[in-house]
């Protein structure tokens, strides 16, 4: 019965199996990664390399000289300041539209989960439609509702609707994982005599950290990406730095210069980057929490 | 300690009822398990009286004071899940200080009732971990701990042993006795495992399919089972059954054999009627083959349990199980008699299913 455990070398098409695999993220990792290589090389270019005509090309004397233009002079418009002004309107507009939706999607996510009957499968089930209208055949109605309430083109109306519009998405996620979560756990609570809202504050919402950075990123990224919006609802004084970017791009005055153009839209996107290399971790993790328990 | 009165409880679910006209009066400190299998409304019920679910119709008293529309917290009661149901994300102290701290309980009073609560359970090495880190005897020893510092007089149980390994739980059964009889507060005990009904509870309470069918002492539950559904749900092996008459005179007639049954306690004075007998398995006396007032048998096979041996017989087109030596057991002939203990026989009108 002493017989030793043999370890056994990898099989020859295993280890083919292993090659083909890397080999496969690595094509898709270069797939992805392929545009932003060379908008990020286009943008190092002074314009002279660019008009050369060779977009493959890496730039030959590298410079930050368009990454500045695009900073603080390109011009938007009649106004020529560069993103940099939208920066802190997308700011503005992105932090607290994140928060309240997903405090707020966690809330809602949170109560119907809890509330086990008919009506709220049905509740969930309009919630959940909510998320397949696109923006667009909503745009008008919003847009009167906005201006009847006085908030169209204002600060508060450009949050209010990113909140609105993404509290289905966020309350679907947050539903789905808190009914993985053991109803005893809040029975437990309520034998305590603590309240709904004291349940979730303290017992509920501090063991959700993985959903809710999941949730939190995917609402950064939409809102922050987000372009339609912020050009309706936004008003001119809180253009996000999208609008800001496609003002860039578009502005038909003068020469067209790709290199700021691309040192723009690498400035705009870095936030995402950062909030997800910075987050990446409870990313992965809140994602497979979901996938198990959803 | 308080009393408990379950009074007409009626709870349906779904055009399905789950609870049906449940009454049980429970004195002040009495240990009382609800026992029943899977489906019986033995949790619902738990979790009516503690406020957790809505019954249809029916009262619940604790004292003197109806709690049907109070909420659990204002109940004055303290409950132990299945599941312990512990707060994950706080550290052991903070499970236990939880409840108080909402109850705006003053801070020294905490700290000297979570100290006295991890004494008594021995937990106290374990106050600042979190329940994940903790094996699952200790997150159950973390639940009691919970109920307690609440110091309510009544304390709900919901299968709370069922999670462990049989060791543990055969230990757990036992310091949680103890700690009844220390506390002396009244208990209810949801369980689906008789050895824990049979050892633990002053009364046990029967249920099948919403209803109590035996509100009694474990040993009077044993014996005298009130129904026939008790009477086969309660004993390891089951309880041996026969159909037949009972004619006036006495005597229990079944194919052609006649029993005297003069000897059986009946409740109310025997009547006539379509009966079953119910004998168990240490009722039963193996005599030799055609001894006066004997019935036939046909040894099947034995088990050897240990410490005795059970004997599974063939008698009048049924299966029977009799306890046995083990020495009897391994000299058993194969053509036998029977001859039952009448005194210590249960019957039961076939039409109801009641004692008689």
């Amino acid at each position: 019965m002493s017989r030793a455990v043999q370890v056994d070398r990898p099989v020859f098409g295993l280890r083919v199996a292993r090659f083909g695999l890397y080999a496969f993220l690595i094509m898709s990792a270069a797939f992805f990664l392929l545009p932003l290589l060379l908008i990020i090389s286009n943008s190092l270019k002074p314009l002279e390399e660019i008009r050369q005509g060779n977009l493959l090309a890496l730039p030959v004397r590298p410079t930050f000289d368009a990454w500045i233009t695009a900073w603080k002079s390109a011009c938007t418009g009649l106004e020529c300041g560069g993103v940099r002004p939208g920066l802190w309107n997308s700011i503005k507009i992105a932090v607290p539209s994140v928060a309240i939706s997903t405090l707020v999607g966690a809330l809602n996510g949170y109560a119907l989960a809890q509330w086990k009957s008919r009506r709220a499968n049905l509740i969930m089930l309009l919630v959940t439609i909510g998320l397949f209208i696109p923006y667009q055949a909503m745009l008008y109605p919003t847009v009167k509702i906005l201006s009847s309430m006085g908030l169209f083109r204002t600060y508060a109306g450009i949050v209010l609707v990113h909140v609105v519009y993404g509290l289905p998405y966020t309350t679907l996620l947050f539903r789905n994982f808190y009914v993985g979560v053991p109803d005893e756990i809040s029975r437990a609570a309520r034998m305590e005599g603590a309240s709904f809202l004291r349940t979730f504050w303290s017992v509920i919402l501090p063991i959700s950290t993985n959903i809710l950075v999941v949730v939190a990123i995917l609402q950064f990224t939409g809102i922050w990406n987000d372009y339609l919006l912020g050009l309706i609802f936004a008003g001119n004084d809180n253009l996000p730095m999208t609008v800001q970017l496609t003002n860039i791009v578009n502005n038909a005055r003068g020469s067209v210069s790709p290199n700021v153009n691309m040192a723009a839209a690498v400035i705009t996107a870095i936030p995402t980057l950062v909030v997800y290399f910075l987050s990446g971790r409870y990313f992965v993790r809140g994602i497979a929490a979901g996938a198990v328990k959803g | 300690m308080s009393s408990v009165s379950i009074r007409q409880i009626r709870k349906s679910f779904a055009g399905l009822t789950v609870l049906d006209s449940v009454d049980m009066e429970i004195a002040p400190g009495e240990f009382v398990v609800i026992l029943g299998s899977s489906g019986c409304g033995k949790s619902t019920l738990l979790n009516v009286i503690a406020g957790l679910d809505d019954c249809d119709s029916g009262q619940i008293l604790i004292g003197d004071v109806d709690v049907s529309h109070l909420e659990p917290s204002q109940r004055g009661l303290a409950m132990v899940f299945q599941s312990y149901a512990l707060f994950p994300a706080m550290t052991v102290r903070r499970n236990l200080s939880f409840g108080m701290e909402i109850a705006g309980t003053p801070k020294a009073t905490i700290a000297e009732k979570v100290a006295w609560a991890a004494r008594l359970l021995q937990i106290e090495a374990l106050l600042d971990r979190k329940p994940s880190q903790l094996s699952g005897g200790q997150r159950q020893r973390v639940a009691i701990g919970r109920a307690l510092v609440r110091s309510s007089s009544i304390c709900l149980f919901d299968e709370p042993l069922s999670n462990l390994d049989a060791k543990l739980r055969a230990e757990t059964r036992v310091e949680l006795k103890q700690l009844h009889e220390t506390l002396k507060s009244t208990m209810i005990y949801v369980t689906h495992d008789q050895i824990e009904a049979m050892t633990m509870a002053d009364r046990v309470a029967v249920m099948h399919k919403g209803k109590v069918e035996q509100f009694a002492e474990p040993q009077t539950v044993y014996e005298k089972p009130a129904s026939l559904f008790v009477a086969g749900f309660i004993g390891s092996p089951a309880m041996n059954f026969l159909k037949g008459t009972l004619e006036g005179t006495l005597r229990f007639k079944t194919h052609d054999v006649c029993l005297d049954a003069s000897s059986y306690g009946f409740a109310a004075g025997p009547t006539a009627a379509e009966v079953i007998l119910g004998i168990r398995c240490e009722d039963v006396d193996v005599v030799e083959r055609g001894t006066p007032d004997s019935i036939p048998a046909t040894l099947a096979f034995t088990e050897l349990l240990g410490a005795d041996a059970l004997g599974w017989f063939d008698c009048l087109g049924q299966r029977f199980s009799v306890k046995l030596t083990v020495d009897a057991a391994r000299a058993m002939q194969r053509d036998v008699g029977f001859r039952f203990n009448m005194s210590k026989a249960s019957f039961f009108l076939a039409a109801t299913e009641r004692r008689l």
